[in-house]
């Protein structure tokens, strides 16, 4: 039999009510309403407009580069951070700390100051021979920029947390390195690995301010999706700029739901 | 062996994509000594640039401190239906793209749109000046306060206020001399957080001003603008100054951050 227990109805206490009252209008006036006019100006053309705003060849070409390019570097991420993290909670080495410190930068830099330091090493007048400027790999190279705290700062507290005795049982039991890493801690990691990676990519997507001065905005070729709403934006279109706008919205729900699946998968398996 | 070529690579990694990159930029901007530095960022179009920063900034950290505390006391120490989904919708913005922030406001504020147009008949043009540059920057800071004091909140417990409750104290009282205390750090570290997204700001403040110079040109703005008229000694030298800004950031969270990383083991 279940039990079926009825809540008796509650009514809120004052505070309550007018607290959340204050914060949900805050919340509405600034973020949802506007999201949702986004969402609504991108329909309000019907089906057939939408569909033709996003498959533009200018939309589609930045579409396809920004999807593509945040796949790749949210890959590369999911095996660099892992490595980064794996370094900062095992290894001992002088300067380990300030390592740890600097993982938060991209945090706290502009993305047009990001964009601009890329540009100055990695630029026409790179000091290193190596120009990336207006090319998919200065995109690239952005992205990997603005990204790089995400899988370290979500794998880094699990690693801290894994108890080495199962390794040291592993080991004793004949696991070579490979395997113990295989068997042992890559099952405990994935979970944060997959989250971080997730965070990555919708960050990625999303990006604006470091791909400006590095990719040149070409379109068909370094211009990203943020970029196209944009100039769809200056050329006032905003029904085609928020239809590209909501294909990007949709696109980091989807990552984001998918993260808090994972999340829930791996919180059951302790 | 293998350890240490796993030290190398990930070292070489952050090297060449964080280290290097910013530190060039440093060199470049006080290679000819600190005068064209100073110089740079003294003419009137930086300074007022400079000025229009802080002023967004300022108004959008007030707005998210005060917003930011409120909702995290809601959602821990209250119950209500919906909570859930508040929540959610708190972390929203950090899955938005700031173009798509700038573009949404205005949709809603813009001068052709319904409520800006009330708003423009008021007198008040929210669009291409600062009342929007607020609220863009508002948009894309929001989570900041209320996720950093959130787990301290839980942490804390409500027994204390509970227990000054029945001492007489107001809700006032309890939240000034109890949960105010008890949170300080929590609330320092999501305002740092707050402060330099705010500041560093640039692609919902690039939609929303109209970027225009010596108006509502912020110094994330002023940084790209110099840079596309070639001006590269006050690129380098604004956004060395907005790069000082954040690694001043980042070691001032570490002090504030609970010693939870890499002290833990």
């Amino acid at each position: 039999m279940t039990a079926i227990t009825v809540r008796p109805a509650r009514r809120l206490a004052g505070g309550t009510a007018a607290g959340l009252g204050v914060a949900v209008l805050y919340l509405s006036l600034i973020v949802l309403i506007p999201l949702a006019a986004v969402v609504w100006r991108s329909a309000d053309q019907g089906p057939g407009y939408f569909w033709r705003s996003v498959t533009t060849p200018d939309a589609w070409a930045a579409l396809t580069l920004t999807i593509g390019a945040s796949a790749l570097v949210a890959l590369i991420n999911l095996v660099m951070g892992t490595a980064i993290a794996w370094v900062l909670v095992r290894d001992r080495f002088p300067g380990r700390r300030v390592l740890d410190t600097i993982i938060d930068l991209p945090f706290a830099l502009p993305t047009i100051v990001a964009g601009l330091v890329l540009l100055a090493l990695y630029g026409p007048q790179s000091p290193l021979g190596i120009n990336l400027a207006y090319s998919r790999a200065g995109v690239v190279l952005a992205l990997m920029f603005v990204t790089l705290p995400f899988v370290v700062r979500t794998v880094q507290p699990v690693l801290l947390e894994l108890d080495t005795e199962m390794e040291q049982a592993a080991a004793s039991l004949g696991a070579g390195p490979f395997q113990t890493f295989r068997r042992v801690i890559l099952p405990n990691l994935i979970p944060a690995m997959l989250s971080g990676t997730a965070l990555a990519f919708t960050r990625a997507i999303s990006e604006f301010g470091s791909t400006v001065l590095i990719s040149g905005n070409l379109p068909f070729k370094t211009q990203v999706a943020a970029v196209n709403i944009f100039s769809q934006i200056e050329g006032d279109n905003t029904t085609g700029a928020a239809a590209i706008s909501t294909v990007l919205l949709v696109v980091a729900l989807v990552a984001l739901i998918s993260l808090d699946v994972l999340q829930r998968w791996g919180s059951r398996r302790g | 062996m293998a350890k240490h070529a796993l030290r190398l690579v990930a070292v070489a990694y952050v090297l060449f994509l964080l280290v290097l990159p910013v530190i060039l930029i440093v060199w470049r901007t006080f290679g000819d000594g600190l005068g064209p530095f100073v110089e740079a960022l003294t003419s009137p179009s930086a300074l007022h640039a400079f000025k229009v920063t802080v002023t967004v900034a300022g108004w959008a950290v007030v707005a998210n401190t005060v917003f930011g505390v409120l909702t995290a006391i809601l959602l821990v120490r209250h119950r209500f239906p919906g909570k859930r989904l508040l929540g959610a919708f708190i972390d929203l913005p950090m899955a938005v793209s700031p173009v798509v922030v700038g573009l949404a406001l205005i949709l809603v504020y813009g001068r052709f749109a319904p409520f800006g147009g009330l708003l423009e008949s008021w007198g008040i043009q929210v669009i291409f000046s600062t009342p929007g540059m607020v609220l863009a920057t508002v948009f894309v800071a929001l989570p900041l306060v209320v996720r950093a004091i959130v787990p301290v909140l839980e942490e804390l417990g409500d027994e204390q206020e509970q227990a000054a409750h029945t001492l007489g104290a107001s809700r006032l009282q309890a939240f000034i001399r109890i949960t105010l205390p008890g949170i300080r750090w929590a609330l320092g570290y999501g305002i740092v957080l707050c402060l330099a997204r705010s500041l560093g700001e640039y692609g919902a403040v690039a939609v929303v001003s109209g970027r225009l110079v010596d108006q509502t040109q912020t110094l994330t703005l002023f940084v790209e603008e110099r840079f596309q008229n070639f001006d590269q000694p006050a690129a380098f030298a604004a956004a060395t100054a907005l790069a000082l800004i954040a690694v001043v950031t980042l070691l001032l969270t570490k002090l504030l951050r609970p010693k939870d990383r890499i002290d833990g083991n």
